[in-house]
C-alpha cells in the first residue's frame, strides 16, 4: 500500500517538476551566459526530480515495486521454480536447452578418456610391454561395451515399455495441467493449505521474537502455494518429481551387456590381485579403466531415437507450463531486476539486488518496529528515556573519599545490635548515592550511547587540547616538550590504538571515550596551535600598547583570534570521532549503533544494516549542521577580517 | 619637559643568513611636546624600526630613547599606536574596540561609555557603536583605530603608514581628521608615510631618512600643517613653495633608490 502510493507520488512529482522546469526555462527572459555560476542557483524542482529518481531506483532494484503491486508474484514464481527444478533432470537428457543428447556427450567424453589413457600407457616408461598389451586389451574391451548399449536391436522390450509408460505419464500430466480444474482439491485440503499459508506469513514478513524481544529474520519468499495458480504448478512439480525418479531408476542393461561388463570387471580384478607391489603403476591404470567402464554402466545411454517420443512429450509440457505462467513471466522479467526468484530453485530465496538491497517498505516497517522501546535491538531500545533518581547521579559524581577524610569514625553497632547513624556515616550515604530524591528522565539506548561517547570524547579533547594547543603556539618550552609526544601518537590510525585501549580500559564506555579523546585531542591541539601562532603581530602589538597584560592578551586577543581555527578543528574532530567510534563499536561492545550493525551483519539482517547506515548518516549530518550553526553564530567575522 | 629624546640610537639586526643589517645608525633627535613629525624615506631606511623602538616592541642595540625623561622599556599606554591595516579586533564591535584599553584597565563602565561616545563623535562614527568592525570600510576602520588609541590619552601617538591602504578621497578626509585631532588634543605625533605629499601636508617637522645604514638624511621645518588647519588641503597643494619642496624631496628619494639599485646590481 505504502509502496503503491509512493510510486504514484513520485511519478506525479517527476512529471510535474519536469513540466514546471520547462515552463520556467521558456518564461525566463534573460538566461545567464554559460559558465556563469549563477546558472546553477535555485532549482528546487530539480532536487525533487533527482531525489525521486533515487527513490524510484531504490524501489525498483529492491523489488519493492513488484512487492507493492504484485504481492503474490513471489509465491507464484516460487512454484514455477519448483516445476523448473523437477523438469531440469529430464530436460538435461535431451537437446532442449543443451546442444546434444546426454547419451551422445557421455559417449564422446568416455571415448576421449579412453584414448587419453591409451596414449599414456603406450608412452609410459614404467610399464613393460606385457603389461601394456594387457592394459590396452582392457581398453578396447571397455570401448566395445558402448555399441552394446546403443544397438537398437539389443534394447529390451521391457525397457522400451517402461519408456513408453513414462512418456504416457508426461503426456497425461500435460493434458491435465491445461484443464482449468487441475489439481482437484477437496475442501479439507484447501483449509489445510490455507492454514499453512497463514502460519508461514507473507513475502518478507517481519516478526518479533517473543523471547528476546529482538527482530528475527524471517524467510524471504513463502514456499506454500497461496494462490490457485501457484497450487497448479506446485502439484505439477510434485508429479514431475515422481516421473523423473522413475526414469532415472531405469537402466538400459541388456543381458549381453551385463555379462560382458561382469566379465571385464572380474578380469581386471583378478589381474590387479596378481600384480606385485612393484607394479603399482599398472594397477592404477587398470583401476582407472574400471572406473570408466562403471561410468558407462550408469550413464543412461540409450540407442538413438529410442527416446524421441519422450523428448516431444517433455517439450510439450514445458511449452504448456510456460504458457500457463502468462503475465507472471513478464513480472519476472521486468519487475525483478538483477536477479530472480526462479533461479534460486525450490529453496525460493531472493537472488541478486533483491537480496542485499532491502525494500524501502520493509526497511521502514522494521525501523518503526525497532524504534519501539519494547522491541529495540538486543533488549536495548534505539533511543528512549528512563527515570533515574538524582541521588544516583550525585553518588556517581561525588568521590567516596570525601566521607573518608572527615574527622571521626564510621558508626559501629551497639551491643543491642542497633546501628546509630552519625555525621560521617550520613556523608558516606550521600556520596555513595544511598538515599532517595526525585527522579529525572535520562535518555538511553543505542543511539544515545553512541552520541554520548562522541560527545564526551570531544569535550575532553577540547578541554585539554585547546589550552595545550594555545600554550604550544605561544611557548617554546611547551612546543618543544609536547611536540614529540603528540607527533608520535597522532599519525597512527586511531583504530590501531583500539585493541590496546579496549583491552586495558575495557569494552565499555571508558575505553571508547578514551579512544575518541585521543582522536580529538591531537586535532584540537593542532588547530589551537595554528590559531595561536597565526595571530597577526600587529594585533598583539596594538593590545600591548593599549595596556593589556599577558593574561588579558591571551584571553581577549589570541583566544578569540584562534576561534575560527578551533571551531574548524572541532568540525574535523567530530567527523573523525564519529568514524572511529563506529569502527570501535564493531570491534567490541554491547551497545551503540556500530554494535547493532555488527550484530545485524552476523544474522544477514540487511534491513537493520541499512537502518544503522541511515541513522549514522543522519546523526553525522545533525552534528555537522549544529556545528555549522554554532560557527556562523560565534565567528561571523571569519573570512571577512 | 615632556619631550621625546633619542641619543645615539643604533639598531643592528642579524638576518637568518648571518649578515648584519644596520637598520639605524647614531640617531639623534628631540621632539618637543605637541609637535607633529612625519618621517619619509625609501623602503628599508629604518622608519618602522624607529617606530617599533619608540613603541617599545623592540629594544635598540645601543643608545637610548626617553619620553618625559623616562627610558622606554617595553610597550606602554603613554605611547599609542595606529597601524597601517587598523589591526582592529574583528570579533568585537566598534565600541568594544574603542574601549578595549579602558576595559583592560577595568575602569568604570559608565564613564567608559561616555568617553567612547565622545570619541566616536570626534572621529565621525557616531551611531556606529554596535556595528561589527568587519562590516566597516577601510577609512572607517582607521577612524576606529584612531579613537581606540586616543581614548587612552597617550602622550605620544605613533602612526605607521595609517593612511597607506586608503583610496585617494578617503585619504584626504583622513588627513584633515589627523590635523584636526592634532590641533584639538595637542598631542605629540610621529607619522610614518610613503607619500611625499602627505609628509609635507601633515608634518610640522619632516625627516627624510636614508637607508644602509638607516639615518636622518635631511630635516625640514614646514608651515603647511598649520596652514592646513585653516585652509583647504587642496589649496595648499597648489602652493608654489609646496610643489617646489615636493619635487626636491622626490628627487632626493629617487636618487637614494637608484643608489640602492646600483649597489644591488
Amino acid at each position: 500500500m505504502l509502496t503503491q502510493i509512493l510510486t504514484f507520488l513520485i511519478f506525479f512529482a517527476v512529471v510535474g517538476c519536469i513540466l514546471y522546469g520547462r515552463r520556467l526555462i521558456r518564461t525566463e527572459k534573460v538566461d545567464a551566459v554559460f559558465g556563469n555560476p549563477e546558472r546553477a542557483l535555485g532549482g528546487t524542482h530539480w532536487v525533487i526530480v533527482g531525489s525521486s529518481f533515487l527513490l524510484l531506483i531504490w524501489l525498483y532494484y529492491s523489488w519493492d515495486i513488484a512487492k507493492g503491486f504484485y504481492p503474490k508474484s513471489a509465491n507464484e514464481l516460487c512454484q514455477v521454480a519448483k516445476v523448473n527444478d523437477s523438469l531440469l533432470g529430464l530436460k538435461y537428457q535431451f537437446p532442449i536447452e543443451e546442444r546434444e543428447f546426454k547419451s551422445t556427450s557421455q559417449i564422446k567424453k568416455e571415448n576421449k578418456n579412453l584414448k587419453l589413457i591409451q596414449n599414456e600407457i603406450q608412452n609410459s616408461e614404467e610399464l613393460n610391454s606385457q603389461q601394456k598389451t594387457i592394459l590396452i586389451s582392457y581398453i578396447s574391451k571397455t570401448n566395445q561395451l558402448i555399441p552394446l548399449l546403443t544397438n537398437k536391436d539389443l534394447l529390451e522390450i521391457e525397457t522400451q515399455l517402461k519408456i513408453d509408460d513414462i512418456t504416457g505419464k508426461i503426456n497425461l500430466l500435460t493434458e491435465n495441467f491445461q484443464k482449468p480444474d487441475y489439481p482437484f482439491e477437496t475442501e479439507q485440503e484447501f483449509n489445510k493449505r490455507m492454514k499453512a499459508v497463514n502460519e508461514e506469513g507473507g513475502w518478507g514478513i517481519t516478526k518479533v521474537d517473543a523471547g528476546s524481544g529482538s527482530i528475527e529474520n524471517t524467510l524471504e519468499v513463502p514456499l506454500v502455494p497461496a494462490t490457485y495458480k501457484g497450487l497448479k504448478f506446485h502439484a505439477a512439480a510434485q508429479e514431475l518429481n515422481l516421473i523423473s525418479d522413475e526414469f532415472f531408476k531405469l537402466r538400459n542393461h541388456n543381458p549381453q551387456f551385463k555379462s560382458r561388463i561382469k566379465e571385464l570387471k572380474e578380469e581386471i580384478k583378478s589381474y590387479r590381485k596378481d600384480l606385485s607391489d612393484s607394479e603399482e603403476v599398472a594397477s592404477t591404470y587398470a583401476k582407472n579403466i574400471v572406473k570408466i567402464a562403471r561410468r558407462i554402466e550408469f550413464a543412461s545411454i540409450y540407442p538413438p531415437n529410442s527416446l524421441d517420443k519422450m523428448q516431444a512429450a517433455i517439450i510439450k509440457f514445458d511449452n504448456a507450463q510456460k504458457k500457463e505462467q502468462g503475465g507472471l513471466r513478464l513480472i519476472d522479467i521486468f519487475l525483478f531486476p538483477a536477479g530472480t526468484i526462479v533461479a534460486s530453485g525450490p529453496s525460493c530465496s531472493e537472488q541478486g539486488s533483491g537480496r542485499w538491497l532491502p525494500k524501502p517498505s520493509d526497511t521502514f516497517n522494521k525501523f518503526i518496529l525497532m524504534s519501539k522501546p519494547s522491541v529495540g535491538y538486543k533488549d536495548i531500545p534505539l533511543l528512549w528515556i528512563q527515570m533515574v533518581d538524582v541521588s544516583k547521579m550525585i553518588g556517581f559524581i561525588l568521590p567516596d573519599w570525601i566521607a573518608d577524610v572527615l574527622p571521626g569514625e564510621y558508626p559501629v553497632h551497639t551491643k543491642e545490635g542497633i546501628v546509630k547513624q552519625n555525621f560521617k556515616g550520613g556523608v558516606l550515604k550521600i556520596v555513595t548515592g544511598d538515599f532517595n530524591l526525585f527522579k529525572v528522565p535520562v535518555p538511553y539506548g543505542h543511539i544515545w550511547d553512541s552520541f554520548l561517547r562522541v560527545f564526551l570524547g570531544l569535550v575532553f579533547g577540547i578541554l585539554i587540547g585547546v589550552p595545550l594547543g594555545l600554550f604550544m603556539g605561544l611557548n617554546r618550552f611547551a612546543k618543544g616538550f609536547f611536540d614529540p609526544l603528540i607527533e608520535l601518537y597522532r599519525p597512527v590510525p586511531p583504530l590501531a590504538w583500539a585493541p590496546l585501549i579496549i583491552s586495558v580500559l575495557g569494552i565499555d564506555n571508558t575505553g571508547k571515550v578514551f579512544l575518541l579523546f585521543m582522536v580529538s585531542l591531537s586535532i584540537m591541539i593542532i588547530s589551537a596551535r595554528a590559531g595561536a601562532s597565526g595571530t597577526q603581530l600587529s594585533k598583539i602589538h596594538a593590545a600591548h600598547s593599549l595596556g593589556a597584560s599577558k593574561k588579558q592578551i591571551l584571553r581577549h586577543v589570541i583566544f578569540p583570534n584562534s576561534l575560527p581555527e578551533i571551531l574548524t578543528g572541532i568540525r574535523v574532530a567530530v567527523g573523525m570521532c564519529w568514524g572511529t567510534l563506529v569502527a570501535a563499536e564493531f570491534l567490541a561492545g554491547t551497545t551503540g549503533i556500530g554494535f547493532v550493525e555488527n550484530v545485524a551483519k552476523k544474522y544477514f539482517q540487511y534491513e537493520v544494516i541499512w537502518i544503522t547506515i541511515f541513522i549514522m548518516g543522519m546523526l553525522g549530518l545533525l552534528f555537522d549542521v549544529t556545528l555549522r550553526k554554532i560557527i556562523d553564530k560565534t565567528i561571523p567575522w571569519r573570512g571577512k577580517g | 619637559m615632556s619631550d621625546l629624546i633619542s641619543q645615539n640610537l643604533n639598531m643592528i639586526f642579524k638576518t637568518p643568513k648571518g649578515e648584519t643589517v644596520h637598520a639605524l645608525k647614531d640617531l639623534n633627535f628631540t621632539l618637543k611636546k605637541g609637535e607633529l613629525l612625519t618621517v619619509l624615506g625609501p623602503s628599508g631606511c629604518g622608519k618602522t624600526t624607529l617606530l617599533n623602538i619608540t613603541a617599545g616592541f623592540i629594544k635598540p642595540t645601543s643608545g637610548s630613547i626617553t619620553l618625559n625623561n623616562k627610558e622606554i622599556d617595553g610597550p606602554g599606554v603613554e605611547r599609542g599606536m595606529v597601524f597601517q591595516q587598523g589591526a582592529l579586533f574583528e570579533w568585537l564591535t566598534v565600541a568594544e574596540n574603542v574601549n578595549f584599553g579602558l576595559r583592560m584597565k577595568k575602569e568604570d563602565p559608565v564613564e567608559t561609555q561616555k568617553k567612547v561616545d565622545e570619541w566616536l563623535e570626534i572621529v565621525g562614527l557616531k551611531g556606529f557603536g554596535n556595528t561589527p568592525t568587519y562590516q566597516l570600510s577601510g577609512g572607517m576602520q582607521q577612524r576606529v583605530a584612531l579613537a581606540r588609541c586616543l581614548i587612552n590619552n597617550p602622550d605620544l601617538i605613533l602612526m605607521d603608514e595609517p593612511l597607506g591602504a586608503l583610496d585617494a578621497l578617503t585619504r584626504e578626509k583622513m588627513q584633515s581628521l589627523v590635523l584636526k585631532i592634532w590641533k584639538e588634543t595637542g598631542k605629540t605625533i610621529i607619522l610614518i608615510t610613503h607619500s611625499v605629499e602627505e609628509a609635507l601636508l601633515l608634518g610640522e617637522r619632516l625627516y627624510v631618512m636614508a637607508p644602509r645604514p638607516g639615518r636622518i638624511h635631511k630635516e625640514y621645518n614646514l608651515p603647511f600643517a598649520s596652514m592646513g588647519l585653516k585652509e583647504d588641503l587642496r589649496e595648499i597643494k597648489k602652493n608654489k613653495d609646496f610643489s617646489q619642496k615636493r619635487e626636491e624631496i622626490l628627487e632626493m628619494i629617487w636618487n637614494m633608490e637608484e643608489e640602492i639599485m646600483g649597489k644591488d646590481n
